[in-house]
Formats: C-alpha cells, sequence, structure tokens
C-alpha cells in the first residue's frame, strides 16, 4: 500500500520532470529536471531494493556527470528567441525519429514484457542480503571479460579526449610546476650591498 | 542517559499521541514514523548547535593563533562569558536582516540554492553510527550513501552562482565546479581503499573491523589514502588553503557574494555542517570510530572502560574540526592551477598506487590489520 503510493508518487515526478526537461526553454532548467528525474529513477530503484545501482546512479550521474554538463551549458551563450525559431518546420522530422525509435524499441523488447502476467512480485529478502556483494560477485566472475573490455573502451576514451585537447596547447602558455618546485633562493633574489641610508622623517626622501 | 530520555519519550509522549489520533490499524506504523523523527531531532539539534558554537570556535582559536582575543564581549545576562552568547547574536542578526534578490536573477533557484547546500550534508547523518547500537538507519551502502550526498553539495554552489546574475558569482561557481569534480575523484578513490580494507560498504562494521588497538585502525596501513582523504575534504568543503570558490581578494565573495540576510547564512551554515561531516567521516573511517585510543593496552584500558564509546568519536571529530581551524590560520591561499594540479596529477596516481598496496596487504592477510 505505501509502497504503491510511493511509487506512484516517484513515478509521476520522473514522467513529469522527464518531459519537462525537453519542454524547459532555459537549458539549465532543463539540465535540473534531468538531475531530478535521476533521483526520481534511483527512488523507483530503491523500491525495487536494488541499493547499490540507486545510490551509485546519484553518485554517478548526479553527483559528476551533470555536475560538467551543468559547467558546459552555463557557459554557453544561448539566445533564447533563435531557440524558439523552427519549431515548425523541425517537427515532422521530430515526429518521424519518434516514432521510429519506439517501434525499434518495441521490436527488440518485445510486447511480452509489458504484460503484467508476467512481472513477477519483488523477492523480499532480508535485511543481511547484501546487493553491492551480489553484483560484485556476478560482475568479476560471470562477466569478467565484459567487464576488462569495457574498461579497455573507456581507457581509449579517455586517451582520445585527452591526445584531442592536448593539440591546442602548443599555442597555450602554461607554467612547469617542477620548475617552479626547483627554484632556488639564488635564481630569484639579489641581493645587493649599499650604504645605509641617512634616517629620514616618515620614511620621505630629503631630496 | 541517551536511552532514558528516549524511552521516557517515547513511553510517555508518543504512546498517548499515536493512541488519540491514530486508528488502531496503523498505530504501530506512526509509532515508528515518530520515533524516527525524535531520533533524527536528536541527531541535528546537537548538529545545528554544533554549527554555531563552531563559528564562535573558529573566530577565537584563529584569534589566539594570531596573537588576538577573538569575540569576548556578548554574553548573557550582562556577564559577557568570553563572548559565547556570539553566535546566538550573529544568528538573530542574520534572520532579521532582509534578503535581497538581485534585478535579472533567477528567482526560484535564488532561492533554492542555499538549501541545496545544506540539505545534504544533515541528510548524510543519517548513516553514521555513533556507537555500536546508535545508528539512524543502518543500511548497507552506507559509505555509498554519504558519499553520493557529499558529492551533491556542488550544486547549491552552481546554481548560486548561476541564479545569481553576477560575474563575480559565476566566476565562483565553476571554479568551485571544476575543483569539486577533481577532488571528490581523489576522495572516492581514497574510499575505495577502505572498503578493500574493512570488506564491507556499511560504517558500523568499517569500525568494527578496526578493533584491536590504536594502531589497527585504518589511518596506518591506509595512511597515504588517510592524509588525501582529508585533504579532498578541505577541497570540497572549499575551506582554506582552498577557498578559491569564494576568493575574497580577487572575486570578493565568489558565489554567495549577492546573498544576505538568511540566504546568506544558511550557505554559512551548510560551509560549517559540511567540515564537521567531513571530521566526523575521517574520525570513523580512518580513525577507529567510536573505539577507545586505550584499547588493547594492559592497565589503561580497564581505566577509560566507564567512559561512553561515543565520547571517543566526539572527541576524534572535535580533533579533526580543530584542524580545518588550524589549517585556516596557518596556509596562505592555493594558486588555482596548483589546486588542480594536485588533485589531478598528484593525488589521484597516488590513491591508485595505494589501492594496489592495500589490496596486497588484503591478499596476503598482513599482520597486524588483516588476519
Amino acid at each position: 500500500m505505501i509502497e504503491q503510493i510511493i511509487f506512484y508518487l516517484f513515478g509521476g515526478i520522473l514522467l513529469l520532470s522527464a518531459a519537462m526537461v525537453v519542454v524547459m526553454r532555459n537549458p539549465i532548467h532543463a539540465a535540473l529536471f534531468l538531475v531530478l528525474s535521476f533521483f526520481a529513477s534511483a527512488a523507483i530503484w530503491l523500491l525495487l531494493q536494488a541499493e547499490f545501482l540507486a545510490i551509485t546512479l546519484v553518485l554517478v550521474y548526479v553527483g559528476a556527470v551533470m555536475v560538467l554538463f551543468l559547467f558546459v551549458v552555463m557557459m554557453l551563450d544561448i539566445n533564447l528567441v533563435t531557440l524558439r525559431e523552427g519549431f515548425a518546420k523541425f517537427l515532422p522530422i521530430g515526429i518521424t525519429v519518434a516514432v521510429l525509435m519506439v517501434t525499434a524499441m518495441g521490436l527488440v523488447v518485445g510486447a511480452d514484457y509489458f504484460m503484467s502476467d508476467t512481472y513477477m512480485a519483488i523477492k523480499s529478502v532480508g535485511p543481511d542480503y547484501s546487493n553491492t556483494k551480489e553484483l560484485g560477485m556476478t560482475l568479476y566472475t560471470e562477466y569478467l571479460y565484459q567487464f576488462e573490455v569495457a574498461g579497455a573502451i573507456l581507457l581509449v576514451a579517455i586517451i582520445a579526449a585527452i591526445s584531442l585537447s592536448m593539440n591546442k596547447s602548443k599555442i597555450t602558455k602554461s607554467k612547469k610546476p617542477e620548475d617552479q618546485v626547483f627554484v632556488k633562493k639564488q635564481d630569484r633574489l639579489r641581493i645587493v650591498k649599499m650604504q645605509s641610508e641617512p634616517n629620514t622623517k616618515n620614511g620621505e626622501s630629503e631630496a | 542517559m541517551l536511552e532514558i530520555i528516549y524511552q521516557f519519550i517515547s513511553q510517555n509522549l508518543l504512546l498517548p499521541l499515536t493512541s488519540f489520533l491514530v486508528p488502531l490499524d496503523y498505530q504501530p506504523q506512526a509509532m515508528t514514523v515518530l520515533q524516527t523523527i525524535i531520533k533524527i531531532l536528536a541527531i541535528l539539534i546537537p548538529v545545528l548547535l554544533t554549527v554555531a558554537y563552531f563559528t564562535y570556535a573558529e573566530r577565537k582559536v584563529i584569534g589566539f593563533i594570531q596573537g588576538r582575543i577573538g569575540p569576548n564581549r556578548v554574553g548573557f545576562f550582562g556577564f559577557s562569558l568570553w563572548g559565547l552568547g556570539q553566535p546566538i547574536a550573529d544568528a538573530v542578526k542574520l534572520i532579521v536582516k532582509e534578503i535581497v534578490i538581485p534585478t535579472g536573477s533567477n528567482r526560484t533557484l535564488f532561492i533554492m540554492a542555499p538549501v541545496l547546500s545544506l540539505a545534504p550534508s544533515l541528510a548524510a547523518w543519517a548513516v553514521l553510527p555513533f556507537d555500536d547500537t546508535k545508528v539512524l538507519a543502518n543500511i548497507n551502502a552506507g559509505l555509498l550513501y554519504v558519499l553520493a550526498l557529499t558529492s551533491l553539495a556542488v550544486y547549491g554552489v552552481i546554481i548560486a552562482g548561476w541564479a545569481s546574475n553576477s560575474k563575480y558569482a559565476f566566476l565562483g561557481a565553476l571554479r568551485s565546479a571544476a575543483q569539486i569534480v577533481a577532488y571528490e575523484i581523489a576522495m572516492g578513490f581514497a574510499l575505495v581503499g577502505v572498503v578493500v580494507a574493512s570488506g564491507s560498504l556499511n560504517l558500523g562494521e568499517i569500525v568494527n573491523s578496526q578493533s584491536g588497538s590504536i594502531i589497527h585502525w585504518f589511518w596506518l596501513p591506509l595512511f597515504p589514502l588517510f592524509v588525501i582523504y582529508f585533504i579532498s575534504g578541505l577541497a570540497e568543503t572549499n575551506r582554506a588553503p582552498f577557498d578559491v570558490a569564494e576568493g575574497e581578494s580577487e572575486i570578493v565573495a565568489g558565489f554567495h557574494v549577492e546573498y544576505g540576510g538568511m540566504a546568506f547564512s544558511v550557505f554559512f551554515m551548510a560551509e560549517y555542517a559540511n567540515m564537521i561531516l567531513i571530521a566526523v567521516l575521517s574520525a570513523i573511517m580512518f580513525c577507529g570510530g567510536w573505539l577507545s585510543p586505550f584499547e588493547g593496552i594492559p592497565g589503561l584500558e580497564g581505566l577509560f572502560t566507564w567512559v561512553p564509546p561515543m565520547f571517543w568519536l566526539l572527541a576524534k571529530t572535535s580533533f579533526f574540526m580543530f584542524l580545518f581551524l588550524w589549517f585556516r590560520a596557518t596556509f596562505p591561499r592555493y594558486r588555482y592551477d596548483q589546486i588542480m594540479r594536485l588533485g589531478w596529477k598528484v593525488f589521484i596516481p597516488i590513491t591508485i598506487f595505494w589501492l594496489v598496496v592495500v589490496s596486497a596487504l588484503v591478499v596476503t592477510d598482513t599482520p597486524p590489520w588483516f588476519n
């Protein structure tokens, strides 16, 4: 009963915020609604007793990915008026793409999965059951090769991203921290022997 | 003592309340909800009081370090009492001040931002264990929960910077976002080391796996991770020497330059609540939480058995809180490129290396920690 209320509450928030991501004119607001929809789906995953996945969703997507997203979107210079233009022109293309995507997904997933009689009730497990441990066992034994391949792909992506951004660095002037660390007093400071100045009042020179 | 007060409240206040107001079928559930609210209050009210007096402690401690006296005038009932009334006076002043919302700012987000920065740092207290039995929510993935919530604190800063529609605030927000993302990775890896060493994500089990003596605590086998965790904590909370997001000498006050009154003070509270949270997490994960430092020492161990375990946790937390103040009084602000270099090029490689070392120690059952 209470679980149903919670499910419908967060399901409603999820659908609403997902719709707002598309509808919102201001990209910052859209990104923030995306954050809200991540939260709502994390709450629904918690209802499925998948606490590891739910918290990881918040940690990775909300805590890191969306922060960078906002970071980029905030720095864009967006003119809201030009953004609204051409809505009618792109509408047919948008509808075609949407219909295609829905049919493709429907064909892949199949209608069987969406019948209520194929759903099983969630098996309730005791408080000692650790979702994290089970996931780890499956991931590092059964799916070890897939896991390693995914890791290698991500590594390639990191190297590609770094090499793309390093291309420009020939024209930028950056400090070399290793040189800064090894600076000695003699490199920067020159001590000159000189006669002491005669005593003056309030630091003003006599001349 | 706390148990007696709790029992008294639930017997004499909550039980009559539920039996009057709630239909018979739902009474147990209502009772659970009310008891949980009482427990939440029992955690949050002391935390917020600590936040208030932490600001006082900061001014006093930094004052003494710099050879000043610090606030010593505001007291109670005509007695100055070393200035103990100062935080209350400050709070009253900030509450009665007007909140100015700048023209051209985004009104909703402007108001939301301080709340978004305070709420996660208070919500994280839900899973923190105060001793073997005293914990509000003893969940399996406690450490992940804490990590997820501390990573949310950046939203308050970013949204405040953007919604203010001010260049200084925006610069502060951008600095803070880049800095927090950089240090979160090092922080996460340091915590992975803790998970590897303890074999659990549950904070209570992490503390229990450190039992033995002071050298069994994780600060010794995970020493580099311990240092990196605390320094990343400084960076995550935007504290000196990593406080470039505020940088009063360059960008006035950074992300909260447009805030005044209560809206500003909520940011202020969030900063201090985050510091307390980092301090208590350092105590739990690297310094044995509620475990007594005299455990395992013959003679001394027996002398201190009367001390409640919670006292040790609070003492360790206070020590780490003092470190925050000490650092602020001691170090000059880092240059921004040095901050980024330290996070990405120094901390992350060290944590990854030490992760390998810890895994090797665990696999080989190295005494005295992992046998």
